[in-house]
């Protein structure tokens, strides 16, 4: 079976347009709109906080708690149910797992840096562009964070390797889903989950077109954080 | 800023005709209505007032009638006050002031007898549509009901039938069916501070009035009404508030077309 053209006529390697921006939640602390085709992620981050029940609170590290949710309207198919199921807590758990991964915990002791992750629209990557998102947002706070992180899938569908599936990619009959997440400098891969049969070498290979595929995902991260202090700029008329 | 003003620099400046943002007491902020934001929704819309900004999407699906109105279609409205929108706002499910918002919204279209529930029947007594509408919350900077009245019924306007094949929805096959709707509910929440009326509240003076009223209504016609807040209000009060409400809606409306 031979999967010669993609369904939206991207090439293999080719990433679905990305819109990024920061500070659209004006409540938040920090707040970013992820966009990459048509799946799309609100981030926003408050606090540092205190963290209740105060059992919880370690005098040497803070932590990130991360709430994942598809709006009930945004999935192509049924509604989707409110409020948290099996999936959406395990998205969470894996989301702050690699966010915590990126940011200074020792510096907010007690503490806690709360992201709310929320999808208006979805087509597959759900969990990545909520990554992409959460990352501007936790800049966009100020967290003190020692890099960037962002979030790709990469796969296979029939006989082709390719980056970014979407919906249709996603759920075809011989398709491998492996959304990763990387970090900016050091290239380390802090979020890998995988559904699928794959060999060891294609596997190598995706990771190597994952972290080829983040960077331009870093570029328009880097772009709404620094547009959004651009046009704080332009308003004080400097 | 805004938000940590106290009752009596509000009260001042309600005294000198003038809001905390530099509206006069009756005036709402920008409101803006924006369709189609979620492609997988069968309709959908952003509704802003000034920076309070909500989400509205319509999702349908295949039921069975209710057996005491076996020739309706029904329809439910929930609201999500989301953690994102507000830091006093918990995640988990839906506390005593989302339950209100999504009932109040709900009795304001449903009252209003704008969707032609009867329209909604597929085959009597077996198959009927239930209309879904979901209200996300974004950015709470008070007045989160009369936004998400109108996010509700911009995203109302906005839905399109998906295709039925035979028993199931195909929901990637929207038909132009849209559903009908014969009036345009719009809901305004009057305030009482002091002796003063405003509309369009912002969160601080959400937290300081004395008394609202959420008026929804038609084109020259009532159709809910919710009192809200700690103080009673008079006949006379009520009267001059419904009156607002009203005049309002008909302005609100207009941004509808």
């Amino acid at each position: 079976m031979t999967y010669s053209k993609r369904t939206d006529g991207r090439k293999f390697e080719e990433l679905r347009p990305i819109e990024a921006k920061a500070g659209v939640i004006p409540r938040a602390d920090g707040s970013a709109w992820f966009k990459m085709g048509n799946t799309a992620a609100y981030a926003a981050v408050y606090g540092p906080r205190s963290l209740y029940p105060k059992f919880m609170q370690n005098p040497k590290v803070g932590i990130i708690r991360v709430n994942y949710s598809m709006m009930p309207f945004s999935s192509a198919g049924e509604r989707v149910r409110p409020g948290p199921n099996r999936r959406s807590k395990e998205i969470s758990m894996v989301i702050e797992k690699a966010l915590a991964s990126v940011v200074n915990l020792e510096e907010f002791p007690n503490s806690v840096v709360d992201v709310f992750i929320a999808l208006p629209q979805t087509d597959a990557g759900t969990r990545c562009a909520g990554i992409c998102a959460a990352s501007i947002a936790l800049a966009d706070a100020g967290i003190p964070m020692k890099d960037m992180i962002a979030a790709l899938s990469v796969g296979r569908v029939a006989d082709k390797l390719l980056v970014d599936l979407n919906y249709d990619e996603d759920s075809h009959e011989d398709g491998v889903d492996i959304p990763v997440a990387i970090v900016q400098r050091s290239g380390h891969v802090a979020l890998l989950q995988m559904d699928g049969l794959l060999t060891r070498e294609q596997l190598k290979t995706l990771l190597g077109m994952a972290q080829e595929g983040v960077k331009k995902i870093f570029e328009e991260q880097k772009k709404a954080l620094k547009n959004k202090y651009k046009a704080i700029e332009e308003e004080n008329g400097e | 800023m805004v938000n940590k003003m106290d009752r009596a620099d509000i009260l001042k400046s309600l005294n000198e005709n003038l809001r905390i943002d530099g509206r006069k007491l009756l005036d709402t902020r920008k409101i803006e209505v924006e369709y189609s934001i979620s492609k997988n929704a069968e309709g959908s819309a952003r509704v802003k007032f000034g920076g309070t900004e909500v989400l509205a999407g319509v999702k349908l699906s295949v039921g069975t009638p209710y057996s005491d109105r076996p020739d309706e279609g029904s329809m439910m409205v929930e609201a999500e006050l989301s953690p994102m929108s507000n830091p006093e706002f918990e995640a988990g499910p839906p506390d005593i002031q989302a339950v209100e918002l999504a009932r109040v919204v709900d009795r304001g279209i449903r009252e209003s007898k704008a969707i032609d529930v009867k329209k909604l029947c597929i085959k009597e007594g077996e198959k009927c549509w239930l209309v879904c509408i979901d209200i996300v919350t974004i950015n709470d900077e008070g007045n989160l009901i009369d936004a998400s009245s109108l996010a509700a019924l911009a995203a109302l306007k906005n839905a399109v039938f998906p295709k039925l094949d035979g028993e199931n929805v195909d929901y990637k096959s929207k038909t132009t069916k849209k559903i009908p709707l014969s009036k345009e509910p719009i809901s305004v929440t009057v305030c009482k501070i002091g002796n003063h009326f405003i509309i369009d509240p912002l969160t601080a003076e959400e937290k300081i009035i004395d008394a609202r009223l959420t008026i929804a209504s038609t084109e020259g016609k009532l159709c809910s009404l919710q009192k809200g807040g700690d103080t009673p209000i008079s006949i006379e009060d009520i009267d001059k508030m419904v009156e607002i409400g009203m005049k309002t809606a008909d302005e609100i409306r207009k941004v509808l077309e």
